[in-house]
């Protein structure tokens, strides 16, 4: 029996080994693949840099223009900081821009991914895990020191930000690869996903903190947002973590519902990608 | 002999919309295909055919795991394909001539690298598979240029690698050779005949380019309208629809009288005879002729069988399947 247990545990080991061993190479393929369009991660870097200085200083402005020159709780320093990571953090974690999926369901070209023997969903999610650790090289550092050369950006004083804006940014990453992969999945049943697409790029900005920090927003809204909607997690949680906006338990409290949103919107994947394949239709001869 | 593929009443329906008034739309379901039963064995060559919307790559979508079947069976290596489209994945190899299977931005190199750990495969085996197919593909010129700047031939031998690196039991080939030049069509044709004369990799092949056929498979079968209209050898498709072979005549002076059996063209210059079995009895008859010039056998055209089998088999009785919104 203790054999039989022991052949059972070591054939668990070894297929958990091989399986991250496929996961890791898809990333790894995730990042090269990225990699290769250099001209494009430099005219990226340099639109999110410009922008940040548009966005900058109207929220400086806006601090300015209050008594104590605090906007939504973030003072001049907190909101530089909230600005120029978050000018990063837009392509690590993919806010926009993302078709692939949608795409191949279109042509069709999504019935090679199925005659693969990896779940597709963790397929894709490997070498968007790929992609976002090439964007954070690429994409995230620069417009962090061009905000650290022209502004007076505050930097954590707390130990524990460090490992929590990890967490925070791995979880963003993921949080938003489940809400764009459900978007792109809706071309299983639309064909057409340019109108779940447009709403996407609307809706995700406002509330994911892009346009404006969502704690600029009465209390209740904010908190409904946090609660009901996967948004805040996407931007305005990491960014929140990385300028220290609050607590140290508060922190941790909103890095766990970004936890608890990534599981749920993952097993929506899942469950989406099982119901597509039992009615999918592929497109093309 | 033991079978590798088996379908048994395979049948696929799609519901499609029709126009059926200024606003209202009708729901009507249309077979892409209708009942087909299918037997193949280990390391056979086998040619699917059959006109567009026939239902051929909805056939092989059925059996490689990637569309449900409204009814019937089928088992690929003993799996079912649908639920264990995951392991079967691993058993068989899939090329689609109009789509591809590798990484648009990588080069054939990183690809081939990836597919050995999405197949799980080892390193030795997929190293000898790898530089056996580099060899009889010639692929080393381009291995380390991104699969979006190869030609279509140059990609078209990257797809067949990609395909066989896992060392598949079952090859499903859908219009491998669609697009290329002649030099990449032989190229293709010539590594699968070798691929085949193995014996170890069953072969699936549909194909509209006949040559494919009749280079590579020793079985056919037809489909249409999402039936099985012949499934045999390419002589017995011969027999069934009495093709002959043409001996063809050139003369230097017109005939005045011409011979027995002989259709004369080119103002009496020219004639043909057609002919049951073995042509030497006309040879030796024309022989004495002394205005003879030249003499050539024309063998039966498989083309020209094939598309008097589609015709025989009638328009279709509820639209055309390929082209409808959400069909194959």
């Amino acid at each position: 029996m203790d054999s039989v247990n022991a052949t059972g545990a070591r054939w668990v080991h070894q297929n958990v080994v091989v399986s991250f061993r496929t996961f890791t190479a898809i990333t790894g393929s995730g990042f090269r693949r990225y990699a290769t369009y250099r001209q494009a991660t430099l005219a990226g870097a340099f639109t999110n840099t410009v922008f940040g200085f548009l966005r900058c200083y109207v929220l400086l402005a806006v601090a300015d223009a209050t008594a104590q020159g605090l906007a939504g709780g973030y003072d001049r320093a907190q909101l530089a900081t909230f600005v120029w990571v978050g000018q990063g953090l837009l392509a690590v974690v993919l806010l926009w821009g993302w078709t692939e999926l949608a795409d191949r369901i279109r042509t069709g070209d999504v019935a090679a991914d199925l005659l693969r023997p990896v779940n597709p969903v963790l397929s894709y999610l490997a070498t968007d895990l790929g992609r976002a650790g090439h964007a954070v090289l690429t994409r995230l550092i620069p417009p962090v020191v061009t905000g650290l050369i022209f502004f007076d950006m505050y930097l954590p004083q707390r130990w524990v930000t460090g490992p929590l804006f990890v967490a925070s940014l791995v979880l963003a990453v993921l949080a938003c690869f489940g809400c764009r992969y459900l978007v792109n999945a809706a071309a299983y049943w639309l064909h057409d996903v340019r109108g779940p697409m447009i709403a996407w790029t609307l809706g995700s900005g406002v509330l994911a903190g892009l346009y404006f920090p969502l704690r600029f927003l009465p209390d209740w809204a904010a908190v409904a947002l946090w609660v009901a909607t996967p948004f805040p997690s996407l931007l305005q949680t990491p960014l929140d973590v990385v300028v220290e906006r609050d607590p140290p338990a508060t922190q941790a409290g909103l890095v766990a519902l970004q936890a608890v949103w990534v599981v749920l919107l993952l097993a929506a994947c899942g469950r989406v990608q099982r119901r597509a394949e039992r009615k999918l239709v592929i497109q093309g001869g | 002999m033991t079978a590798v593929i088996e379908a048994r009443g395979l049948r696929k329906e799609f519901t499609v919309r029709v126009k059926a008034g200024r606003l209202r739309r009708e729901k009507r379901v249309v077979a892409a295909v209708d009942g087909v039963d299918l037997r193949v064995e280990r390391g056979e060559m086998l040619g699917y055919i059959g006109p567009n919307g026939a239902g051929k790559s909805t056939t092989l979508k059925m059996l490689t795991g990637i569309l449900t079947p409204s009814a019937g069976e089928a088992r690929v290596c003993g799996l079912v394909p649908v639920p264990q489209r995951t392991r079967l994945a691993r058993r068989i190899g899939v090329v689609f001539g109009q789509r591809s299977q590798l990484w648009w931005d990588l080069p054939l190199r990183d690809s081939f690298d990836l597919l050995r750990h999405i197949y799980r495969a080892p390193a030795a085996d997929h190293a000898t598979r790898l530089r056996r197919c580099r060899g009889l593909l010639d692929l080393d010129a381009f291995m380390d240029t991104p699969v979006r700047q190869l030609s279509l031939g140059q990609r078209m031998r990257g797809e067949l690698t990609a395909a066989l690196l896992h060392g598949p039991e079952v090859l499903f080939l859908d219009e491998p050779t669609i697009g290329l030049d002649v030099v990449s069509k032989q190229a293709v044709r010539s590594f699968l005949a070798d691929l085949g004369a193995g014996g170890d990799v069953t072969l699936v092949l549909t194909t509209h380019d006949l040559a494919d056929i009749e280079r590579l498979c020793r079985r056919l079968v037809v489909i249409d309208h999402g039936r099985v209209v012949h499934d045999g050898s390419i002589e017995a498709l011969h027999a069934r629809y009495g093709s002959r072979r043409r001996v063809v005549v050139d003369l230097d002076e017109p005939v005045a009288e011409p011979p027995e059996g002989a259709a004369v063209e080119a103002d009496g210059r020219r004639l043909v005879f057609t002919v049951e079995g073995p042509a030497a009895p006309v040879i030796a008859r024309l022989a004495g002729l002394p205005t003879l010039r030249d003499l050539t056998i024309e063998e039966p055209d498989i083309e020209e069988v094939v598309t008097r089998l589609y015709l025989a088999s009638g328009p279709q009785p509820h639209g055309e399947p390929g082209i409808s919104p959400g069909a194959p």
